[in-house]
């Protein structure tokens, strides 16, 4: 008797749970569903903490270059050695000059190993700009005297880590695409907000607006805008200046969605009930319209963040966008211009993977959440 | 109907000129004008040049006068047929773009034609076959292609037919071809070099359109002249050909309108990766140069090619689905 007595109250807890759970929490479960999408979004969250504290990741200074260094391919780490399972390692290598070429080679010399080691030291650097640390993720034992750290990913022409740049590279990329579209999100809800609430001549001019800049080529608009900037501003100025220039033309799709939502829900049952029990206007709107429709924004939001990221991009790959010193993904591309480069050192194409790993994991994440944002529709 | 296309193309003339406002402001707004990125570069190259000859060079040009007066002198030069005039070339825009547009639009429509050929087919065995491994794979490929900046693909498939073919598959021309006047050697030689940048911008957006695609035929398949047919005994793939596809890729044409523009402007970046001889690596080059009119008339020229991409595509919207043009008149 007592076992059906247990299950069924529990049963009839979670149907109910189902009647007065909160939108967001319904949201969640329906995401939860979504394998691939909760799988982006730990890679999502990973990057995330990279772009946070970027130089824990890095094994040295990004910015160090050393010209006797240039175009050390990938060196990989490896868990063999002689045949024999071992602890992760890499190979040192030795560079030699090629009499006919007069390049650099490097031969892997399987002498010199240099096992990983986590929470290493290495090059000083502040903790979120306060915090003087010179711990990292991963450092190298066994080196030299003065040897610098293996370039995991290779170098580039001026012999700097492509490991360490991709790991500082992210925080500007990532923080464009989130400084753009937060930009872009809060212009979109207050416009589209305003031309759906009020309707009438607002909606009207705002519409066509909307319409004038959509019809805008968004390429050449932007390589004009960004070949405004003066070649004399400090790196801070031009990023704030991109993100800008990214968010003129990126908020009016958000407005429009906005807008959409507003109309359909002016006329929903529950805000003619708040309207009729007095709510004021601004009640109406952010306690009893916004959370209806949060899910959607934040949807749009997501899958808006990979098309900035993109656009910073290849606005930096033809120099107009950031600019070394800056580091970005774009930026480091840059060394991978033309097709010499790329094959005399494929390994510059490396950012490339970075972004297209961020972008898809981005999208996957969006789309699980647009799928989501409707936990009514079940 | 007629007064619906009538309306739109009222509004064009006044787009246009609310555009070419847009972008002479767009190319007056870096500082300076194209004197001064003159004078910066000859005295990089060690040359100094004297104030009056300066003088002389702004008036010959027509820097001197106000803003406005410099836009009306371009504008109705512009109406009577003048493109202007480029500072650094030393020559007519039009010369400069002619040949250039031809091969973009040339390009561009190209690779349209190989989004849809390529889109089309994969969003009907997509949607005939939903849910099985071949609809999964495709997914997942429209994901990365979402994903991956043309540029680099152009890169990777640079490097590629390099590697396997030892062919550098640059520009658009042979060296023997590139000042030839046209010819049918000619042609072919682009022939010959013109599929990569066609893939390259092709595939930007496959993945978009055979989700179009894949999603209206879902809905066509499940209606009941589907079944009509089916229970008369038509083979399956000719079923599926001969009406729901007929509906389902009806509104892909529409998709004119917002594809054709974006990959006009995506042609850019990869033109100026693969040196094509488009337009994009011209307009590049007098933007940083601030060569002013040139780049101002590429802007309007890009910005009126969207305009008329979107009007065809609302004309063909409106032939296409009677209930938008009940809306728009």
């Amino acid at each position: 008797m007592a076992v059906p007595e247990t299950a069924a109250p529990a049963r009839a807890e979670r149907t109910d749970n189902v009647y007065v759970a909160p939108a967001w929490k319904m949201t969640w479960w329906r995401f939860r569903k979504h394998k691939l999408a909760v799988f982006s979004l730990w890679i999502v969250g990973l990057i995330a903490l990279i772009s946070l504290v970027p130089h824990f990741f890095a094994t040295t200074d990004p910015h160090a270059t050393s010209a006797r260094r240039a175009y050390i391919p990938v060196q990989p780490v490896r868990f063999v050695h002689e045949g024999r399972p071992a602890l992760p390692f890499v190979y040192g290598v030795v560079g030699e000059r090629n009499q006919r070429t007069l390049r650099m080679e490097w031969v892997v010399d399987e002498e010199l190993r240099r096992p990983l080691r986590l929470f290493a030291r290495g090059h000083e650097y502040r903790l979120l700009g306060l915090i003087p640390s010179d711990l990292h993720l991963i450092g190298f034992a066994n080196l030299a005297e003065g040897e610098p750290t293996p370039a995991l990913l290779g170098t580039d022409r001026l012999g700097r880590d492509q490991w360490s740049r991709l790991m500082i590279g992210t925080q500007i990329s990532m923080s464009i695409g989130l400084v753009a579209v937060a930009l872009s999100t809060l212009l979109g809800i207050l416009l589209g907000g305003i031309s759906g609430y009020f309707g009438g001549l607002t909606d009207n001019v705002i519409q066509r607006v909307i319409e004038l800049l959509q019809a805008l080529p968004p390429i050449p608009v932007w390589l004009a805008l960004s070949a405004a900037l003066p070649r004399t501003w400090p790196v801070t100025l031009v990023y704030f200046a991109i993100t800008v220039i990214l968010a003129l033309l990126g908020w009016t799709r958000l407005a429009r969605e906005v807008r959409g939502r507003f109309l359909s829900l002016r006329e929903e049952d529950f805000v003619t009930a708040a309207r009729l029990v007095g709510a004021s206007r601004a009640r109406i709107i952010f306690s009893h319209m916004v959370p209806s429709f949060a899910s959607h924004i934040i949807a749009a939001v997501t899958l808006a963040i990979p098309l900035m990221i993109l656009n910073e991009t290849f606005l930096s790959f033809l120099g107009l966008g950031m600019r070394p010193p800056a580091i970005s993904w774009g930026v480091m591309l840059q060394e991978a211009q033309n097709l010499q480069s790329v094959v005399n050192a494929p390994w510059l194409l490396l950012p490339g993977v970075f972004v297209i790993i961020t972008v898809l994991a981005l999208n996957i994440l969006g789309d699980g959440l647009r799928d989501a944002a409707d936990p009514y529709s079940n | 109907m007629h007064w619906f296309i009538l309306k739109r193309l009222l509004v064009f003339p006044i787009l246009i000129f609310v555009f070419s406002i847009i972008a002479f402001v767009l190319i007056q707004a870096p500082p300076g004008d194209y004197l001064t990125s003159y004078i910066a570069e000859l005295a990089q190259g060690g040359t100094t040049i004297g104030q009056e000859e300066i003088d002389a060079l702004r008036r010959q040009f027509g820097l001197d006068r106000p803003l406005y007066v410099q836009y009306g002198i371009w504008v109705s030069n512009l109406l009577q047929g003048d493109l202007g005039y480029s500072f650094e070339w030393r020559r007519s825009n039009a010369e400069l773009i002619g040949e250039r547009l031809m091969l973009t639009l040339a390009l561009t429509t190209l690779s349209l034609l190989f989004t849809w050929a390529v889109a089309i087919p994969i969003g009907i065995v997509s949607a005939t076959r939903q849910y099985s491994v071949v609809d999964y794979v495709f997914t997942v490929l429209n994901y990365i292609g979402l994903a991956t900046p043309n540029f680099l693909l152009a890169l990777v498939l640079m490097w590629l037919a390099f590697d396997n073919l030892g062919i550098s598959v640059t520009g658009l021309f042979s060296p023997e071809f590139q000042n030839a006047p046209w010819s049918w050697a000619r042609f072919g030689d682009m022939m010959s070099k013109i599929w990569l940048p066609m893939i390259v911008l092709g595939t930007a957006g496959t993945a978009q359109i055979a989700r179009v695609v894949r999603a209206n035929l879902l809905d066509e398949l499940g209606k009941p002249y589907t079944e009509m047919a089916r229970a008369k005994g038509l083979p399956e793939w000719r079923l599926v050909l001969k009406y729901p596809t007929r509906v389902a890729i009806a509104p892909v044409v529409s998709t004119l309108g917002w594809y054709f523009p974006q990959l006009l402007s995506g042609g850019l970046v990869v033109a100026v990766v693969m040196s094509l001889p488009t337009i994009g690596p011209l307009l590049l080059r007098a933007l940083i140069g601030q060569d002013m009119y040139l780049a101002g008339t590429i802007i309007l020229i890009y910005s009126v090619l969207t305009l008329i991409g979107t009007l065809v595509s609302d004309i063909l919207l409106a032939l296409l689905d009677p209930r938008i043009r009940m809306d728009g008149a």
